[in-house]
C-alpha cells in the first residue's frame, strides 16, 4: 500500500442492516479500523419499559426479522426466570427445534447468499445461475426446510406465533413430525455437502487468538440455554453476565461494545461454539468435521464459514433425533395470560445463529417492565470486528487496494452481522466507559 | 426490458427482506427470470443509481439520511411499494414515538456524542408522511404472495388486487371458532387488516393486530368489548392499540397522546 491508504466501504453490502466500513493506515500503521453502524437506533429499551411481561417476546421479535426466534426464546426464558415459571419437556424439545430450524435458514443464507459469492468471485447469488445452479438449488432447499420447519412449530416463518410464555398455543402433530423428519433426512446430505465445499474454500491464511465466549451444557449442543463459558477460563450462570461482560460507547456508530471486564473483545459465534462446544456435537457431525479436516480450537475467523456449515449439519442430525424421541402431547398447549404475575427480575443467555443474546428484564408485581436490559450478537462482535481488521491490515498490505478492500469486506461477513439487531444494545448507567480505538500496529 | 426492481431498507428489523427472500426461495428462477434486480444491498455487491420500476422499501423513516434516501428513490421510481407494517403504519419501533425525548436519551450513555455524527429524530414515521406511496403492503412481515401479487400489478400495469377486510373473514373460512364471542378473548381480528390468513386464531392465539388497521376500523367499538366482555384494563387496552398501528389515525385514540 502507499504511504496513505483509505479503505472505505459506505454501506457493507450483503450484510443485514446498514453498517460501513472506514480503515485509515499511514505509514504503515493503522490509524484506525472502524466498523461504524449507521443503522437508527430504536431505543428498545426505553420503551419496553410499561409494557407487561407477556408481550415482550412479541416485541422483542421486531428487533430482527433474520433471528427473530432467537429473541423470543431468549425474552420467554428471561420473562420465566421472573415469574417462577418452570416449562415441560416437550416445550424445551419444541424450542430446541425451532431455534435448530432458524439456525438452518440463517446459516444457509449466510454460508450460501452472503457469503459464497465472495469466494467464488461473483458479486451476488444472481450471476451465479448460470455457472452454479447446483448451488443455488442446493442453498434455496436447505434454507426452505429451515423455514417450514419454524412455520410448522411457530406458527409462521418469520416472527412466528405460537410461542408464548409457559409454552406452545398450539402442538404439532405425530404426522407433521413425522413428515418433518422426511424433509431432514432430505437435505441431511446437501448439509453434508456444504462442510465438503465449505472447508475446501481459498481461505486467508490469518490468524488472531482471541477470547471466545459460548453458553455450554454438558448435555447437549447449548442454544437455548447453558451456562456463559470462556476459552480464558470461567464458566458461569446466566445471572452473573454482567459481572464480567461490561459495554462501552463509540462516537461514530450506533453499535455498543462489548468487552470482558478487565480484558479485551471475544468472539461469539458459530465459531466459539463449535470451538468450545464440539465434544456436544452429534457423533455423525464430529466424524463430518473430521473428514473435513476441521480441528478445534480454530482462530481464523474466515473459517467461521465451515463452523456455519457444521453447525447446519448438527441442527439437522440432533433435530431428527429430537424427532425420534417426541411423543407430541397437544394437552401440554396453553394459552396466553394462564399465568399469576408476581414482582421480580429475570435472565437468559441463547446463542442466535450469530453469537450471544442476552436479555434480563425487572418486573413490578403486575408484570409491568421496569428495566429492560438486551445486548445482541452484534454488539458483542463489533468490536472483536474492529480487532480483527487491525490485524489483518498488514498481512493484506501488497494487495491492490480493489482487493485488500474485497478482503475486509469478507471479514465483515465472516462474523454473519446483523446490524438492526445491534443498535438496540443498551443499558442505562452513569458510566461513561468510551474505549480509545487507535492502535500502533507493525 | 425486464423491469428493474429495488429492495431498500430503513428504520425496520430486515423481516420484510427475509420474507421477500422466501418469495425467490419459491420462484427462484421465476423472480430472476421476470424482474431485475439492481438495488439491494443485503443480497448484492453492485448495487445501481436507478432508475427503476418498483422499489420496495422496508422500514420507516427515523433519520434525515433516511429521509434523504426515501426522497431520491421517490423521484427515481415508478411504484414505490410501503414494504411492511414499519414502512406504511410505524409498526412496533413507533411506541418510540409515546416515550419523552430524554428517556430514549438516557439509553445511550453519552448521546451528545453520537447525535452530533449521526442525527436521529427520535421519533419513528411511515413512509407516506413524507412522500407519495403508491401502494402500502400491510403485515409484520406481510406474505409473500401479497409480494408477488404487487409484482404482478406492476409487469401489467394495473393496481394490485389487496385485502382490505377484517381477518374475521379469513377466520371464517378456515371455520375457527370466534375466540372473542365464545371465549371473550381479547381479539384484535375485528379491526385488523386480512392477508395473513387468520394465523394466530388458527394456532388458538388471539390475533395480535400485526396487519394495522383494515379500511374503516371501528376501533372504539372494539375497545368498550375489551372493557365490558373481556374484563381488559385501560391501560391494557392502550398497550394493545399502541403496538403495531398506534401511529395511524384509525387507532390514535385508543392509543393515546403522543409526545411530538
Amino acid at each position: 500500500m502507499s504511504r496513505k491508504t483509505n479503505i472505505n466501504v459506505g454501506y457493507i453490502a450483503r450484510v443485514e442492516g446498514q453498517g460501513e466500513l472506514d480503515i485509515r493506515v499511514e505509514d504503515g500503521v493503522v490509524r484506525h479500523a472502524r466498523f461504524a453502524v449507521f443503522e437508527p437506533p430504536k431505543f428498545y429499551e426505553s420503551w419496553l419499559v410499561g409494557r407487561s411481561c407477556s408481550e415482550l417476546h412479541e416485541l422483542t421479535s421486531r428487533i430482527c426479522g433474520i433471528c427473530p426466534i432467537p429473541h423470543q426464546i431468549t425474552a420467554l426464558r428471561s420473562v420465566e426466570d421472573a415469574e417462577g415459571i418452570e416449562v415441560s419437556d416437550q416445550t424445551r424439545d419444541l424450542r430446541k427445534l425451532l431455534m435448530y430450524s432458524n439456525h438452518i435458514m440463517s446459516h444457509t443464507l449466510s454460508v450460501y447468499i452472503l457469503s459464497a459469492p465472495d469466494f467464488l468471485g461473483y458479486e451476488s447469488i444472481i450471476p451465479m445461475v448460470g455457472k452454479h445452479l447446483d448451488l443455488i438449488k442446493r442453498a434455496l432447499k436447505m434454507k426452505k426446510t429451515g423455514n417450514d420447519i419454524s412455520e410448522l412449530i411457530g406458527g409462521r416463518a418469520v416472527h412466528p406465533v405460537s410461542a408464548i410464555v409457559k409454552g406452545f398455543t398450539s402442538i404439532p402433530t405425530e404426522a407433521e413430525l413425522e413428515a418433518t423428519k422426511r424433509r431432514l433426512q432430505e437435505i441431511k446430505n446437501d448439509a453434508y455437502e456444504t462442510i465438503k465445499l465449505t472447508s475446501q474454500l481459498p481461505f486467508p491464511d490469518f490468524e488472531r487468538d482471541c477470547e471466545h465466549l459460548a453458553i455450554s451444557d454438558p448435555k447437549e449442543y447449548a442454544l437455548n440455554e447453558g451456562k456463559l463459558n470462556s476459552n480464558r477460563g470461567f464458566m458461569v450462570d446466566e445471572k452473573e453476565y454482567r459481572n464480567y461482560v461490561s459495554e462501552g460507547q463509540l462516537d461514530y456508530s450506533w453499535t455498543k461494545i462489548s468487552t470482558v471486564k478487565g480484558r479485551d473483545s471475544f468472539l461469539s459465534g458459530p465459531l466459539a461454539r463449535v470451538n468450545l462446544n464440539f465434544k456436544q456435537l452429534t457423533d455423525e457431525t464430529k466424524k463430518a468435521a473430521e473428514e473435513a479436516g476441521f480441528k478445534p480450537p480454530c482462530y481464523n475467523p474466515f473459517k467461521s464459514i465451515i463452523a456455519r456449515a457444521l453447525e447446519i449439519y448438527n441442527a439437522i442430525t440432533d433435530s431428527i433425533a429430537i424427532i425420534d424421541r417426541l411423543k407430541p402431547d397437544p394437552n401440554d398447549a396453553v394459552i396466553e395470560e394462564s399465568f399469576t404475575k408476581r414482582a421480580g427480575e429475570g435472565f437468559a443467555i441463547t446463542e442466535a445463529p450469530r453469537g450471544l443474546l442476552y436479555h434480563n428484564y425487572k418486573m413490578d408485581e403486575k408484570g409491568i417492565v421496569q428495566k429492560a436490559d438486551i445486548v445482541t450478537p452484534t454488539a458483542h462482535n463489533a468490536r472483536n470486528i474492529e480487532r480483527d481488521l487491525e490485524t489483518l491490515l498488514p498481512e493484506v498490505k501488497g494487495l491492490p487496494l480493489e482487493e485488500a478492500t474485497l478482503k475486509c469486506e469478507m471479514l465483515v461477513r465472516s462474523y454473519d452481522p446483523c446490524i438492526s439487531c445491534s443498535v438496540h444494545v443498551t443499558r442505562i448507567d452513569g458510566k461513561d466507559n468510551r474505549v480509545i480505538l487507535r492502535r500502533r500496529l507493525c | 426490458m425486464k423491469p428493474k426492481v429495488a429492495v431498500v431498507k430503513n428504520t425496520g428489523c430486515a423481516g420484510c427482506q427475509m420474507e421477500f427472500l422466501r418469495l425467490v426461495d419459491e420462484y427462484a428462477l421465476h423472480v430472476i427470470g421476470t424482474v431485475d434486480i439492481t438495488y439491494f444491498v443485503m443480497g448484492k455487491r453492485e448495487n445501481s443509481e436507478g432508475p427503476w420500476d418498483v422499489t420496495f422499501i422496508e422500514g420507516s423513516i427515523s433519520t434525515p439520511r433516511e429521509l434523504n434516501e426515501l426522497k431520491d428513490f421517490r423521484t427515481k421510481t415508478k411504484t414505490l411499494v410501503a414494504l411492511g407494517d414499519c414502512a406504511s403504519t410505524g409498526c412496533i419501533p413507533s411506541i418510540l414515538n409515546w416515550t419523552p425525548p430524554n428517556v430514549s436519551r438516557q439509553v445511550y450513555q453519552d448521546f451528545q456524542a453520537i447525535h452530533s455524527k449521526k442525527e436521529s429524530f427520535q421519533r419513528i414515521f411511515p413512509l407516506h408522511e413524507y412522500v407519495p406511496v403508491d401502494v402500502h403492503l400491510r403485515g409484520c412481515p406481510p406474505h409473500k404472495d401479497t409480494m408477488l401479487t404487487v409484482i404482478q400489478a406492476a409487469i401489467m400495469d394495473v393496481k394490485p388486487y389487496l385485502r382490505q377486510h377484517p381477518v374475521c373473514v379469513e377466520c371464517k373460512l378456515k371455520e375457527n371458532v370466534c375466540i372473542l364471542v365464545s371465549e371473550k378473548r381479547s381479539c384484535m381480528g375485528p379491526v385488523t387488516n386480512a392477508g395473513c390468513g387468520a394465523i394466530c386464531p388458527t394456532v388458538n392465539r388471539v390475533c395480535e393486530g400485526c396487519y394495522g388497521p383494515m379500511s374503516d376500523a371501528n376501533a372504539s367499538s372494539l375497545a368498550k368489548t375489551f372493557r365490558e366482555d373481556c374484563e381488559l384494563s385501560d391501560d391494557e387496552i392502550v398497550r394493545k392499540f399502541r403496538k403495531y398501528a398506534g401511529a395511524t389515525p384509525a387507532f390514535a385514540k385508543e392509543a393515546g397522546p403522543r409526545y411530538e
